[in-house]
C-alpha cells in the first residue's frame, strides 16, 4: 500500500513549490559559465538547455516508469525472506498517472522530471571548456533514463533503502551526490583542460570570466533549492505545508553559514575572502541542506552549512593540487562532497518522521550504495559512452573555444580571442 | 589498478548488503558494516590513485 493522497491544498502547494525548481538549473548554468573561459560562455550554457532538455525527455518517457512509487508496480527479489524492491515497472511516458486528484505518484513523476534534469545539469561543471555537445547529451540520457531513477527508486519509490529508513527528503543523495559522482567521471575521463598543469604537474590558475554570473547564480539556486527540499519533504516524507517556512529558514541557514565559513577558511589563508569559492561555500551548504532540512532544528542546519562550507575550500584545493583533477566549476566538491556531508549529518542531527531504530545504520548503507554501487556503474556506463562517442572535443575546438569550435558563434563578438593564455604542453 | 580498486568497491558494497540481509542488527553486524566500508575506501583509493598522472621524474626515466 503507498502513502495516503495528498489534500487539494498541498498537492497545490507542492505542485507550486516544485516550479521553483527550474531556479536552480538557472542558478547552476550561470555558475558552470561565469567559473569558465569567455570563448566557451555560451556553449556552457546551451550545453545546460540541452541537458535539460535531454534528461526531461527521456525521464518522461522510460525514467518515470523505473523510479516508480511507493504502491506502484515494481520488481522484487527475496534475499533470506525478505523482499528486496529493486526498481520500478511503471508505465512509459507517464502512463497510468492521474494529474487531476494531486494524488502523489503523479507529482512524484513530476518531482523526478524536474530532480533528473538538476542532476543531469551537476556534470557540466566539471566538464566545462572540453566535453563535446553531442556526448553531454548521451552522457545525460544514461543518467536521466537509468542511473537517477534506479536510486530515486531505492530512496523514493519504496525500494530497500526507504525500508531501511535511509532518509533524504531534498535529494541529497539521489541529486547531489549521484550528479557530483557523474561530475567526477566525465573530469577523469575527459582529462584536464590544456594548460591547466604545468609540465611538473602544478597547477595554473585559469580565472573565470564573469564573476556577477557566478554570484547571481547563487541567488537563483537558492530559491530552486527552495523548491526542491520542500516539494520532496511534502512528497516523500508527508511534512505538513505549513513546514516549508522551516525548510525555507534551515535551507537559507545552511547556505548562509557555509559561505560564511567559506570565506573565512579563505580570508585566513589567502588574506582575502575568495568570491568564486565562497559561492561554492555557498552551494554547498544547499546541496548538505537537501538531506535533513525539513526535519532539524534551526542550529543544527547552521551546523550543517559551516562544516559544508569549509569542507568545499579545502576539498577543491586537495582534488586540484594533489589529485590533479580539473573541475572548473568545482562540481564534485559542491555536489558530491557537500551532499555526502548532507547524508552523514542527517545520521545525528535531526528528528524523522518513522525514522530507523539505528539512523545511522541506514545512512551509511545509503552512502556506501552511492559510492560502493552507484559511482563504479556511473564511471563504467560514461566510460562505455566516451569509446562510443569521444567526450572531448578535438585539440583545435580547445584552442578556438568551445564557442566558435561547436557553436559557430563567439558569446562576445567584440572581445578578440586571447590565445596567448592557451599554452601547448 | 583501476579495474581492481572498481571491483573493490563493489565488493564493499556487497558486503554491507550481506551485513544487513543476513546479520540482526547488534555489534556483529555494525562490525561487518563498517569492514565492508573500509573495502570501499581502499578500492576509492586505489581507483583515484590509477587517475593520477605519474610524477615527471617517472616519465623521464622510461
Amino acid at each position: 500500500m503507498g502513502p495516503p493522497a495528498l489534500s487539494p491544498f498541498s498537492a497545490g502547494i507542492c505542485g507550486l513549490l516544485m516550479l521553483l525548481i527550474p531556479f536552480s538549473y538557472a542558478g547552476l548554468a550561470l555558475m558552470n559559465s561565469g567559473l569558465g573561459r569567455s570563448r566557451s560562455a555560451v556553449h556552457s550554457l546551451m550545453a545546460s538547455l540541452t541537458v535539460i532538455g535531454v534528461a526531461t525527455l527521456v525521464f518522461v518517457i522510460c525514467g518515470s516508469a523505473l523510479q516508480g512509487f511507493p504502491g506502484r508496480a515494481a520488481f522484487a527479489i527475496a534475499v533470506s525472506g525478505k523482499p528486496w524492491n529493486w526498481i520500478g515497472s511503471g508505465r512509459l511516458f507517464f502512463g497510468g498517472l492521474d494529474f487531476d486528484s494531486g494524488s502523489r505518484p503523479a507529482l512524484a513523476a513530476c518531482f523526478g522530471m524536474f530532480a533528473a534534469a538538476l542532476t543531469a545539469v551537476i556534470p557540466l561543471g566539471a566538464g566545462e571548456e572540453r566535453w563535446r555537445l553531442g556526448a553531454a547529451a548521451a552522457s545525460t540520457a544514461v543518467l536521466a533514463g537509468w542511473i537517477y531513477p534506479l536510486f530515486a527508486h531505492w530512496i523514493w519509490g519504496g525500494g530497500w533503502l526507504a525500508e531501511l529508513g535511509f532518509v533524504d527528503a531534498g535529494g541529497a543523495g539521489a541529486i547531489q551526490v549521484v550528479g557530483g559522482l557523474s561530475a567526477l567521471s566525465v573530469s577523469w575521463l575527459l582529462g584536464p583542460r590544456r594548460g591547466k598543469f604545468s609540465a611538473d604537474g602544478m597547477p595554473i590558475a585559469l580565472p573565470g570570466h564573469n564573476a556577477v554570473f557566478v554570484t547571481f547564480g547563487a541567488f537563483l539556486a537558492l530559491v530552486g533549492w527552495f523548491g526542491v527540499n520542500s516539494s520532496g519533504a511534502i512528497l516523500f516524507y508527508g511534512a505538513a505545508p505549513a513546514r516549508t517556512a522551516l525548510i525555507a529558514v534551515n535551507t537559507l541557514l545552511s547556505a548562509a553559514s557555509a559561505l560564511l565559513a567559506a570565506a573565512l577558511v579563505t580570508r585566513t589563508r589567502f588574506g582575502k575572502p575568495d568570491a568564486s569559492l565562497s559561492v561554492n561555500g555557498w552551494t554547498a551548504g544547499l546541496a548538505a541542506s537537501s538531506a535533513g532540512a525539513a526535519f532539524q532544528v534551526p542550529a543544527e542546519a547552521l551546523i550543517v552549512g559551516l562544516v559544508a562550507g569549509a569542507l568545499v575550500t579545502l576539498s577543491i584545493e586537495w582534488l586540484e593540487l594533489h589529485l590533479k583533477i580539473d573541475d572548473p566549476g568545482g562540481s564534485i566538491s559542491v555536489h558530491a562532497v557537500g551532499g555526502l556531508w548532507g547524508l552523514i549529518a542527517a545520521s545525528f542531527l535531526g528528528r524523522f518522521p518513522g525514522a530507523a531504530e539505528s539512523q545511522w545504520t541506514a545512512q551509511l548503507v545509503g552512502i556506501a550504495t552511492l559510492v560502493g554501487f552507484m559511482f563504479p556503474m556511473i564511471y563504467g556506463l560514461n566510460w562505455i559512452l566516451n569509446r562510443i562517442t569521444p567526450f572531448r572535443v578535438a585539440l583545435d575546438g580547445e584552442r578556438q573555444g568551445m564557442d566558435l569550435h561547436e557553436l559557430g558563434a563567439n558569446a562576445y563578438p567584440e572581445l578578440i580571442s586571447h590565445l596567448e593564455d592557451f599554452s601547448q604542453r | 589498478m583501476k579495474l581492481a580498486g572498481f571491483l573493490l568497491l563493489l565488493s564493499g558494497w556487497v558486503i554491507v548488503l550481506a551485513a544487513i540481509a543476513l546479520l540482526p542488527a547488534g555489534f556483529a553486524r555494525g562490525a561487518f558494516l563498517m569492514a565492508g566500508v573500509c573495502v570501499e575506501a581502499l578500492g576509492l583509493g586505489l581507483v583515484v590513485r590509477a587517475h593520477m598522472p605519474e610524477p615527471p621524474g617517472r616519465q623521464e626515466q622510461r
